[in-house]
């Protein structure tokens, strides 16, 4: 517990100082803010279609910080030296990973407020966004950090993170965007599934990608 | 410190399908030192990397007793910290207290350096840094690969003195490098002795 307390701090100290944390909040607040000028002000159309704007945008949003999430740690040596003192690298990602969820899904959540009232999503929309916001963003960080890790080490890993998360992100947006139009609850049922899945393999495939990378 | 101890057996190393070297043996105990010398790309970084457990050994075995830190090249300290809070994170992984990591900033002449932010500091003071926190983690083997690179006269010889009381307290150290330095008596392995010859090596794929 000690161990993992201390490599989230430092993992949370490093995002802070890198200020990588302003830039899936910056991201999401300007497509809230653009999507209006692009399909008209048309208040019914922007809340019908504003909710699922916005699971677009928080989906993309979380693929901007995979460049700096393991390759620079890899390549100052960090990740080894970590090893050298036994610890597991299933441990370093799922320290990691808490610690980019914590960078990474609160402040989101917190931008989706002024993002929604941009939409002129209704209070229960918003609601219902947030709650699967706060099922799906562990989901997306896992993703955004499993990709990091698979593509750490390799030239032009930004545009290759993308090509390979979108795909598996595909779920994630189906059952994200449907809890918006979904009164039975199935849609938040399969999200969570679909978030446990992703939170439960990133560890362990991660911690291989990175072992492997040592090669 | 006195249980450390090191045993090579037949040591081979395979990398991206050549075999590096092979049937490297070396047996340590505590406070005595080996120094591997050969030209670049023999496969010294590679073995202190397998010591460390950080490459897959291909063939023999390795017994290591004791904690193990290595010097490679690269700094492994978050360039944004003041010294002594770069240094501080990997203190405080390894159990080690605030006056540890002093007597480590001073062996290495980085006392007055400690609040500076680590990307302010040259080549030769990271070099100095990166050698603080291998002294600081209290490990029982060192592994330094070229330690003296890019030191000045003055760090050479604080490197030399660390060395000697680190095998004093009944460490051991293995380090890699084009001078002899300053490791007074230490085990020679010639790298160039140990590389297969092709006919071997093309039995090996």
């Amino acid at each position: 517990m000690r161990l993992i307390a201390l490599l989230v701090a430092r993992d949370l100290g490093q995002a802070w100082r890198s200020a990588g944390l302003w830039l899936p909040v910056a991201f999401l607040l300007l497509v809230a803010s653009l999507y209006p000028f692009a399909v008209g002000p048309d208040a019914a159309l922007l809340a019908r279609t504003g909710g699922g704007m916005l699971w677009i945008a928080a989906l993309l949003a979380s693929l901007l910080p995979v460049d700096r999430l393991v390759a620079p740690d890899r390549d100052a040596g960090i990740l080894d030296q970590i090893a050298l003192r036994g610890i597991s690298e299933e441990m370093v990602v799922i320290a990691r990973l808490i610690a980019h969820w914590l960078g990474f899904g609160p402040p989101l959540m917190i931008a989706a407020l002024p993002a929604a009232a941009l939409l002129k999503l209704d209070g229960a929309t918003i609601l219902t966004l947030e709650a699967g916001l706060l099922i799906g963003t562990p989901a997306l960080a896992a993703l955004g950090l499993l990709v990091a890790t698979l593509t750490a080490g390799l030239r032009s890993s930004g545009a290759l993170a993308g090509l390979l998360a979108l795909p598996l992100a595909v779920p994630l947006l189906i059952f994200g965007a449907g809890t918006l139009g979904d009164g039975s609850g199935a849609a938040f049922k399969f999200l969570g599934a679909a978030s446990l899945l992703l939170v439960a393999i990133t560890p362990i495939a991660g911690g291989a990608a990175i072992r492997a990378g040592r090669e | 410190m006195s249980g450390a101890a090191l045993r090579l057996s037949g040591l081979a190393c395979l990398r991206g399908g050549r075999l590096l070297f092979a049937g490297v043996d070396l047996v340590l105990a505590a406070g005595g030192s080996a120094l591997l010398h050969g030209p670049n790309g023999i496969g010294k970084s590679s073995l202190l990397r397998q010591c460390a457990g950080l490459l897959p050994i291909y063939a023999g075995t390795i017994d290591r007793q004791g904690s193990v830190a290595l010097a490679d090249e690269r700094l492994a300290l978050d360039m944004e910290l003041p010294l002594h809070r770069a240094l501080g994170f990997w203190a405080r992984l390894d159990r080690v207290d605030e006056a540890a990591l002093d007597r480590a900033l001073h062996a290495m002449a980085l006392a007055p350096l400690r609040d500076v932010p680590v990307r302010m500091l040259s080549t030769g003071q990271r070099k100095r840094a990166m050698l603080a926190r291998v002294i600081a983690s209290g490990a029982d083997i060192w592994l330094l690969d070229e330690p003296a690179n890019g030191l000045d006269d003055a760090s050479v010889a604080l490197l030399g003195a660390a060395v000697a009381d680190h095998l004093a307290v009944g460490g051991i150290v293995v380090a890699a490098s084009h001078q002899p330095l300053l490791l007074t008596d230490p085990v020679r392995i010639a790298m160039a002795a140990h590389v297969p010859d092709p006919a071997q090596e093309a039995s090996c794929d």
